[in-house]
């Protein structure tokens, strides 16, 4: 199970010729990815890693009957890269891109209100069901088939955890990274609801970072309505306020989006706070004791 | 981007919002020969830095004459002004902008910022202008109105008018303040601002409608189809390292610490700092790499961290998915040789080629200490600071 991909998956690349698709289309296939085919303007009827490439999106999904489509298209691309594959109504579009102009994802965002496909990102490391199919850049290595689902907004960090957990012996089902920018498709929330239903997933880590408040308010769904524990990380405890912290997003402004608010607040809606980033594995070890479901979480 | 006040006052004219007629000036002479060129009896001298609060610093004058224009721009040029907005080591004056003096009749405060929860732009609007939005939204939130935008049909006349009573603009004004307002809004989205901020919106006596101050800052990644806001750039308002770092594509934040960090991803960056600051140490920077840094980049990297003369020692932590751990450790070795490290480096690998990352540092022969997680990284710096 995991939640928004599985084995079955379908994949285009939307960018695939470029070389960090050409890198990604390798490592994707290598995890057992069903990659069905790839897109770029001109670059119709060749055949990269022996994948064929479309010239536009819509081609590529009557072809191949792809549902999900990853882009790593140049930033002053991407905004309409994303607008294809919601026009070619694709389930799911995840967007690797970083850099993309604010205002190009206020339009996008507004394009794609009320239509089939789910944005992921972007700028974020992408997708992964353990053990069935990654779609992004992150290592696939690192990642064990279990319990525990994981969302972020920060690339690494979810490596981090996903690594703590794996060295620990507690498998994962999905990883999801929502994306360091101020405008992304998917929020905490609805991640958190997907991980609410998906019986294979016992346990989740939040983790997320200064800027914005979308960890209160996905603090507050957790309170109402989440039937799973919960653990939480906030990165930029430390950081300066007014200073952009490499993602766009990730910026305390007018005294806003602070981590020890929303620490403050997780902490408050029942979600327990790891200390520090080495710790986030622990901490959820912690209470998955407390709940009784550790043995079942620890990977055979 | 940030861009000064008379940058930010040339753009608005373009789409039509009024503002004072100034001049820029460099010098003494430039501020004396702007005020006889305006030949208004009165002129404003104003200190352009990139920071607010430059009233309350004694940054903005009053001239009632060319001699007390002079003795003003004086005054002004060259002084370190410290405020809320510079930090304690405050920003020296190098431009004024020399501005004809109004008849103001009341202030008022307009705003247009990303409003994240809804994905839209929000123009803000308080008829309390003059004092920071902060402050009015944590003293007298009531006194705040706001509008979101739709980005399919952009500010419409009626929210810019709804906004304009709301906020008690006089009748006879309400046309000018809401043109005044669109054509905030067309500069918004054309120039991809992040933020414009008109604090204050004023009426003059004579029944204006004008900018008395402009802060517009730019989304850095709409830079490239904005070659003119681009040319408004003033390094001197940039940390030098920053500017380096950003040569190399590197993200990186000046802080006051001691402790230099190398770390790629930027929530792993942030968080190294958290837990170098967990242990009691201070950390010198956020640096994030990047993920497809090469050694090159590395090398740059401790270059700019050491061109810190605070830097007592180096944390290098890195979560290799991308980013290869080997090449991060040839980066690491080659900065060693060519700089001649002579402070304390802690190095933390894990992931991708993590085995023979680990090799290149030990082959090395150089004085590094390996750490085994970001923890352990984080005491053993800190304890190597001292």
């Amino acid at each position: 199970m995991g939640v928004f991909i599985n084995k079955d998956t379908k994949v285009i690349v939307q960018g695939i010729t470029g070389s960090t698709a050409l890198f990604h289309t390798k490592q994707m296939l290598e995890y057992g990815t069903k990659i069905v085919g790839g897109v770029t303007p001109g670059k119709g009827g060749t055949e990269v890693e022996g994948v064929p490439v479309f010239n536009t999106v819509l081609e590529a999904v009557n072809a191949t009957g792809a549902t999900a489509s990853v882009i790593y298209v140049p930033a002053p691309f991407a905004a309409d890269a994303i607008l294809e594959a919601t026009d070619a109504e694709l389930d799911l579009a995840i967007c690797i891109t970083e850099h993309i102009p604010v205002m190009d994802m206020v339009k996008v965002k507004r394009y794609m209100e009320g239509k089939k496909t789910r944005l992921i990102g972007p700028n974020c490391p992408g997708v992964i069901t353990a053990d069935e199919c990654k779609i992004g850049i992150m290592p696939g290595y690192i990642h064990t088939k279990g319990h525990v689902g994981v969302v972020s907004r920060s690339g690494t960090l979810t490596y981090e955890a996903v690594h703590q957990l794996t060295q620990a012996g507690i498998g994962q089902t999905s990883a999801v990274g929502i994306g360091g920018d101020p405008v992304n498709g998917t929020n905490f929330i609805d991640v958190l609801k997907e991980f609410n239903e998906d019986p294979e997933t016992y346990a989740v880590i939040m983790i997320g970072e200064i800027g914005g408040t979308a960890e209160e308010e996905a603090a507050k769904w957790v309170a109402a309505n989440m039937t799973k524990p919960v653990v939480g990380f906030i990165g930029g405890r430390t950081a300066p306020p007014g200073k952009r912290m490499g993602h766009a997003g990730a910026i305390i402004s007018g005294g806003k989006g602070t981590a020890d608010e929303k620490i403050r607040v997780m902490n408050e809606c029942g979600i327990k706070v790891a200390e520090t980033p080495s710790v986030m594995g622990e901490t959820l070890i912690t209470v998955l004791k407390e709940k009784g479901i550790y043995e079942q979480c620890k990977t055979k | 981007m940030n861009i000064h006040e008379y940058q930010g006052k040339e753009v608005l004219k373009q789409y039509g919002v009024s503002v004072p007629n100034g001049r820029v000036a460099y010098t003494v002479e430039e501020a004396v020969e702007a005020a006889k060129e305006l030949g208004t009896d009165v002129v404003v001298v104003k200190a352009q830095i990139h920071a607010g609060g430059r009233g309350k610093a004694g940054g903005v004058k009053v001239a009632k004459n060319l001699d007390e224009a002079r003795t003003y721009a004086e005054e002004i040029l060259g002084k370190t002004l410290i405020t809320h907005q510079t930090g304690p080591e405050g920003k020296e004056v190098k431009r004024l902008l020399i501005e004809e003096g109004c008849d103001i009749k009341k202030e008022y405060y307009v705003g247009l910022v990303l409003d994240r929860d809804t994905s839209r732009v929000v123009l803000m609007a308080s008829e309390e202008g003059g004092t920071e939005i902060e402050e009015v939204a944590e003293k007298t939130p009531e006194k705040i109105f706001k509008e979101v935008i739709d980005p399919v049909v952009g500010l419409s006349a009626f929210q810019a008018r709804r906004i304009a009573f709301n906020i008690n603009i006089p009748k006879e004004l309400i046309n000018k303040s809401v043109k005044f307002m669109l054509g905030l809004y067309t500069a918004f989205v054309e120039k991809d601002c992040s933020i414009a901020e008109i604090n204050p919106l004023v009426i003059t006596g004579d029944g204006n409608v004008m900018a008395l101050d402009a802060k517009l800052n730019f989304d850095d990644n709409a830079l490239f189809r904005h070659k003119d806001i681009l040319e408004y750039r003033d390094l001197d308002e940039e940390d030098p390292k920053e500017i380096e770092a950003s040569k190399y594509d590197l993200s990186y934040i000046s802080l006051t610490g001691n402790i230099g960090c190398m770390v790629n991803g930027a929530g792993l960056a942030m968080s190294t700092m958290d837990i170098i600051k967990h242990y009691s140490g201070d950390p010198a920077n956020f640096l994030d790499v990047g993920g497809g840094a090469t050694a090159e980049k590395v090398t740059e990297a401790f270059k700019i961290i050491l061109s810190d003369k605070n830097v007592k020692g180096i944390f290098v932590n890195i979560f290799g998915g991308i980013m290869k751990c080997d090449v991060i450790a040839e980066g690491v070795v080659e900065a060693a040789k060519q700089l001649g490290l002579d402070v304390p480096v802690v190095v933390r690998l894990e992931g991708t080629n993590v085995e023979l990352g680990k090799q290149i540092l030990k082959d090395s022969g150089l004085n590094l200490t390996p750490a085994e997680s970001m923890a352990d990284g984080a005491q053993k710096i800190v304890s190597l600071v001292g």
